[in-house]
């Protein structure tokens, strides 16, 4: 799997090299302030796990750095040019490639359609150049064989595929399109013990191709694994953020279940 | 592992699913099952039904609907109705004949004019349903009331009547009526060449859908604008080309209404929206986007033509027509709703 990773990783990727440099940014939508004085690297080769409860921002930082929505503060730094990103297309263009957690796929559509869907192989660049159907066919069908997801017919609509499943087409899909930093959104949110690990696996094989990996979760457990640097945010600001050698499991547990918070609505409650 | 080349393992746990459910899964299955069953109804009733004669002047009938129906049915796959189709083919061909007949130019020139015109609209109406979030059923009903309305009054302004005037004297008409209305005979048998357009621009929708990035753009932004956006697919462009192409089939099926019939009706093709719906639903088209296909569509538009005539044929009261209409409507979207569900059922484990 790591080999399979490693020939499609950019050969240009150096170790430690910062990929996205994020100095203060934040983002306003009207009058409510979503994030705001975010100070972020995400280098090549490493893990970083962004932490957060629900509406800490989480989404909203995944959203400024794959072209959803453009930050309006501070400044963002991919490859140490500024950039604003007006569109996913242009994020992508950029080696940047997301993978949602509800909206990755659409369920109508064949696996392999899933697959390929924005980059599409075709016989020319006219907009109405065939399609190489059997060529997209025999490649989604590989590629997933060898991320250990059999799907039994590569022409089934997506939707009949488990949850698990559908989420593992969406990051080999952004791996296999040569993906330098892999924006991944609570990827074992919804799945169970078995496929997590597989997703976790995964995780830890982009690291060693020299990707840079950006790992969205609620989960302390699964961040600790893989990560290298962890952030954590509350209510858009940064509470949290430390590299592995300066945080350890327990802790980043507790600051995750609300920290300082915690141990204060403990006292109130005065149970021993 | 350290060769990625090598033969893959045998796909263990595949299954290979059967005919009968790869055929349900076909959009177009449920129209097909109910043309022949309408061709053998009609074929039983209706003496006049049976010959060659009458079964080209039902694909003539057929063509007419069915060639913006096929642009209205891509449409719907990517997601949008269009409401305006129905007037904008008289808005073609009127803005054609009295802009000529007003100026006295080629009609040439007209018809370029009058693409460029259907064109802007068909441009507009995209443009406005994708930068406002307004459901496209509220934006071309908008469409659709302004043009009804400026086709009456631009006509009665320009000829002090509701019809356009006789244009097939302008320079131009000969030749014109050459691309968009001539027909020729094989034996007995009249073919009109918009049944050879129309069985063009079928094929070329259902190649460009099934086998270019084009068609794969148009299921992913009628099934999930945001999943399509987000791997860098462009909605935008996609759908505003989608609006563009209903204004062109419009504006084609528009010369082909002037030419044949020299003068135009300038209430005419109020309704029309609607039967390219049905054709594109009967067809298979889900009303929600994301599944369908262009032959499904031909299908539902020869349906429509098949009836329309058919009832004629069979001596009956034309009046029941609409209301046949409605039942294959109703039929239709509970045979869709049926295939959906079967087609997105998790298969075998």
């Amino acid at each position: 799997m790591t080999d399979t990773l490693a020939s499609h990783a950019d050969q240009g990727l150096h170790r430690g090299e910062p990929l996205i440099e994020m100095e203060e940014v934040g983002k306003s939508y009207g009058a409510i302030r979503a994030l705001r004085g975010i100070n972020l690297r995400v280098n090549a080769g490493e893990v970083t796990c962004v932490l957060g409860d629900n509406g800490a921002g989480k989404s909203t930082l995944i959203k400024i750095m794959s072209g959803l929505h453009p930050h309006n503060e501070g400044t963002l730094r991919v490859d140490g040019k500024p950039e604003t990103f007006s569109s996913p297309r242009e994020a992508l263009g950029h080696g940047i490639a997301t993978v949602y957690q509800d909206l990755a796929v659409v369920s109508l559509m064949e696996v392999w359609r899933n697959f390929f869907l924005g980059s599409e192989l075709t016989a020319g660049k006219f907009p109405l150049a065939g399609l190489k159907v059997r060529q997209m066919r025999e490649i989604a069908d590989t590629e997933l064989r060898k991320m250990g997801i059999v799907v039994k017919d590569i022409n089934q609509p997506i939707g009949t595929l488990s949850g698990g499943q559908r989420q593992c087409v969406a990051i080999a899909r952004a791996v296999y399109f040569g993906a330098r930093v892999l924006i991944l959104d609570e990827p074992t949110a919804a799945l169970g013990v078995k496929q997590s690990g597989v997703v976790l696996k995964y995780v830890a094989a982009a690291r060693a191709a020299g990707l840079g990996v950006v790992f969205i979760t609620h989960n302390p457990h699964h961040a600790y694994m893989v990560g290298d640097h962890f952030v954590i945010l509350k209510l858009g600001e940064t509470t949290l953020d430390k590299t592995r050698k300066e945080v350890s499991l327990d802790e980043l547990t507790t600051q995750m279940a609300g920290g300082d918070e915690l141990a204060e609505l403990s006292h109130e409650l005065g149970r021993k | 592992m350290t060769s990625t080349i090598e033969a893959p393992a045998p796909a263990a746990g595949r299954v290979k699913l059967g005919l009968s459910n790869r055929l349900l899964a076909r959009p177009e299955i449920g129209a097909l099952v109910a043309a022949v069953i309408i061709f053998i109804f009609f074929l039983s009733l209706a003496p006049s039904f049976r010959s060659a004669e009458s079964f080209f002047t039902v694909l003539y009938q057929s063509s007419v609907i069915g060639i913006v129906a096929c642009g209205v049915g891509l449409l719907m796959i990517g997601g949008e109705f269009d409401l305006s189709a129905g007037v904008i083919v008289y808005t073609a061909g009127l803005f054609n004949s009295m802009f000529c007949w007003y100026f006295g130019v080629n009609l040439w020139i007209g018809a370029f004019l009058s693409l460029a015109f259907c064109l802007l609209i068909g441009f507009l109406n995209g443009y406005l349903v994708m930068r406002t979030g307004i459901p496209s059923f509220l934006i071309t009903l908008g469409t659709f009331f302004v043009l009804q309305g400026a086709n009456l009054g631009v006509t009665k302004l320009v000829t002090k009547t509701v019809s356009s005037l006789d244009v097939s004297n302008i320079d131009g008409y000969d030749s014109l009526g050459k691309v968009f209305s001539s027909s020729f005979k094989v034996g007995s048998v009249t073919v009109w060449t918009s049944v050879i357009w129309w069985i063009l621009f079928v094929a070329l929708a259902t190649w460009a859908l099934q086998r270019t990035r084009v068609g794969n753009w148009i299921f992913a932004v009628g099934g999930n604008p945001d999943s399509a956006r987000a791997v860098g697919v462009p909605v935008l462009r996609t759908k505003i080309g989608l609006f563009m192409t209903v204004s062109f089939l419009g504006w084609f099926v528009g010369m082909h209404q002037l030419y044949r019939f020299n003068t135009l009706q300038a209430g005419g093709g109020v309704g029309n929206e609607f039967l390219y719906i049905i054709a594109a639903v009967v067809g298979g088209t889900l009303l929600t986007g994301g599944f369908g296909n262009s032959i499904g569509v031909a299908i539902g538009a020869f349906i429509f033509g098949m009836t329309s005539l058919g009832i004629i044929y069979a001596g009956w009261d034309p009046n029941w027509f609409k209301a046949f209409l409605g039942v294959m409507l109703l039929l239709a979207v509970l045979v869709n709703l049926y295939v959906k569900r079967m087609s997105t059922m998790r298969k075998v484990g």
